[in-house]
C-alpha cells in the first residue's frame, strides 16, 4: 500500500464531516478564551495534549488491530460529556462512509455493522488507516493533527482571524505533535499486552464543560 | 455510482439507488438558492401539495440556527419526525456539495425511522449563486431565485441558474413593485439554460406551487419507472 494514502486520509477536504465541527473552539471563542492567534495556540496546545493524545492512542491501537469494541468502550470512559460522545460517534459514522468508499475492507464493513450509528471517530480512523495499509504512527498523527487543525480552521471563520496566523499556529505546534504522536503509539503498543487500561486518560475539563454548554445553544455555527 | 461492494451491512454509499435491504430508496430533490428567495416557503408549499399522495420528508441545512426546520414545524406541513435539521459549520455549500456525509446520514435515518418514503426534499441553507448539490446527495435539484433579488440574476448565470434541473423564479407578484422585467428574466434564463425548464411562481396567489409540484411528480414517475 502507498504511504501517500496518509495524505488522502489526513487531508482537511477528506469528506468525513469535520468541517461542521469546531473542536470546542466556538464555545471557547464565545467564552472569551480564544480572542487571537496567541490564545488560539494556547487552546490548541491544551487540546493536543489532552483530547489529541487520547484520540491518537485510540487510533494507533485500532491501527494495530486491537478489538474496536473494547477501544470504543475505552473512548466512552474517557469522554465524560454526552454531547462530545455524540459528536464523536456522528463523526465516526461519517468517516466510516468515506473510508469504506476509499479503502473497501472487511474490517471496516464489520465495524460499520457493529456500530450502525457510529463508533468513536478515532477508533474508526485507526481501522481506516489499517484498511489503507497505514500503520499506528500514521493513525496517531492523523488524530493528533485533527485535534488542532479543526479548531484552527473554525477560528478563522468565527473570529475572521487572519488565516496565515492560524496556519502559523499549527506549524509552531508541529514539534509537539511529533511528541504526542510518539507517546500515543507507545501507549497503543502497551495495549497489546496490558489491555485498554494502558491508554492515556488525559482530559480537559473545560472542553467537556464547554461542549455541554455549546450543545444547549439555540444559535450556533458549528455542530460541536 | 456503485462503490459499495458488499451489499450488506448499513449505509449504502452516496447515490446508490437501492437501500442495503435491496429496496429502492426515496427520490431526493435538492432546493438551493440565495437567502430569502423563498426556498423554505416553496418546500412548505410542496409538502402541502404532495403530502396526501406521497410519503415524504424534509432535510434542512440551516446556516446557524434551526430556523428553517422550526418554520416548517410551526407551519405543521409535516409531522415533526419527518423533518431533520443538519448543522453546516458556517459553510452550507460544503454540506451539500463537497462533504455530503451529514446530509446522507440525515436522509438515511429518515428512511430508517419514518420510511418507506417516496420523496425527500433537501433544502440548502441560503447561499450564493455558485452553490449546487452533489449528485451523490440528490437525484435532481431546483434552484430558487426571486424577482426582488434583481432581474439580472438569470443573465449573470452561475452553476445554480445554469445547471439546475429546474429554475424557479419566485415572488412574481412583487415584480411591478421592484421594477423587475419578467419577460427579460425569461429570455435570459432561456439563453442560459437552453431546454432546461423554468417556472415563474408566486406563492401568494393561485396557482401557487402547482407547476413545481407537477415537475416533482414527473421526476417521481421517472424515478419509479
Amino acid at each position: 500500500m502507498s504511504r501517500a494514502a496518509l495524505l488522502v486520509l489526513a487531508d482537511g477536504r477528506f469528506p468525513a464531516g469535520g468541517h461542521a465541527h469546531s473542536g470546542g473552539a466556538e464555545a471557547a471563542v464565545k467564552a472569551g478564551r480564544i480572542t487571537s492567534a496567541a490564545s488560539l495556540e494556547d487552546f490548541c496546545r491544551g487540546r493536543l495534549h489532552t483530547a489529541g493524545l487520547v484520540a491518537g492512542a485510540l487510533a494507533a491501537a485500532a491501527a494495530l488491530g486491537v478489538e474496536p469494541r473494547e477501544l470504543d468502550a475505552a473512548a466512552d470512559a474517557r469522554t465524560p460529556s454526552p454531547a462530545l460522545r455524540g459528536a464523536a460517534r456522528r463523526l465516526g459514522r461519517q468517516l466510516m462512509r468515506a473510508a469504506r468508499a476509499s479503502w473497501p475492507s472487511a474490517e471496516l464493513d464489520a465495524l460499520a455493522g457493529e456500530f450502525p450509528k457510529g463508533a468513536h471517530q478515532p477508533v474508526v480512523l485507526g481501522v481506516a488507516a489499517r484498511a489503507a495499509g497505514l500503520g499506528p504512527a500514521d493513525a496517531a498523527y492523523c488524530a493528533a493533527y485533527e485535534s488542532v487543525s479543526g479548531p484552527a480552521t473554525a477560528t478563522v471563520r468565527l473570529l475572521s482571524l487572519d488565516p496565515f496566523d492560524a496556519t502559523g499556529v499549527l506549524a509552531r505546534l508541529a514539534p509537539e505533535l511529533d511528541r504526542v504522536a510518539d507517546a500515543a503509539v507507545e501507549a497503543a503498543r502497551r495495549v497489546l499486552d496490558e489491555g485498554v487500561d494502558a491508554l492515556p486518560a488525559a482530559s480537559g475539563p473545560v472542553l467537556e464543560i464547554g461542549a455541554e454548554w455549546h450543545a444547549a445553544w439555540p444559535v450556533r455555527l458549528f455542530a460541536s | 455510482m456503485h462503490l459499495d461492494h458488499t451489499h450488506h451491512g448499513p449505509a449504502a454509499v452516496s447515490a446508490d439507488a437501492h437501500r442495503p435491504d435491496g429496496t429502492r430508496r426515496a427520490l431526493r430533490i435538492g432546493l438551493g438558492g440565495p437567502v430569502g428567495s423563498g426556498k423554505t416557503a416553496t418546500v412548505a408549499a410542496l409538502c402541502r401539495a404532495l403530502r396526501d399522495e406521497l410519503s415524504l420528508a424534509v432535510v434542512t441545512n440551516d446556516i446557524y440556527t434551526r430556523e428553517d426546520a422550526e418554520f416548517l414545524l410551526r407551519e405543521a406541513v409535516l409531522p415533526p419526525e419527518r423533518i431533520t435539521a443538519v448543522e453546516t459549520g458556517a459553510c452550507p455549500h460544503t454540506a451539500i456539495r463537497d462533504d455530503i456525509s451529514a446530509n446522507l446520514e440525515a436522509v438515511e435515518d429518515l428512511e430508517d425511522e419514518v420510511g418507506p418514503l417516496d420523496l425527500i426534499l433537501v433544502e440548502s441553507g441560503g447561499d450564493n449563486l455558485t452553490a449546487t448539490f452533489s449528485k451523490g446527495l440528490v437525484d435532481a435539484q431546483i434552484f430558487v431565485i426571486d424577482v426582488a433579488g434583481g432581474d439580472d440574476i438569470p443573465r449573470k448565470g452561475g452553476p445554480g441558474v445554469t445547471t439546475a434541473d429546474l429554475l424557479v423564479v419566485n415572488k412574481t407578484d412583487l415584480a411591478p413593485y421592484v421594477g423587475s422585467d419578467l419577460a427579460r428574466m425569461a429570455a435570459d434564463a432561456k439563453a442560459q439554460r437552453a431546454e432546461l425548464p423554468v417556472v415563474f411562481q408566486s406563492l401568494r396567489a393561485e396557482p401557487g406551487v402547482t407547476d413545481v409540484a407537477a415537475w416533482v411528480r414527473g421526476r417521481l414517475t421517472a424515478w419509479a419507472a
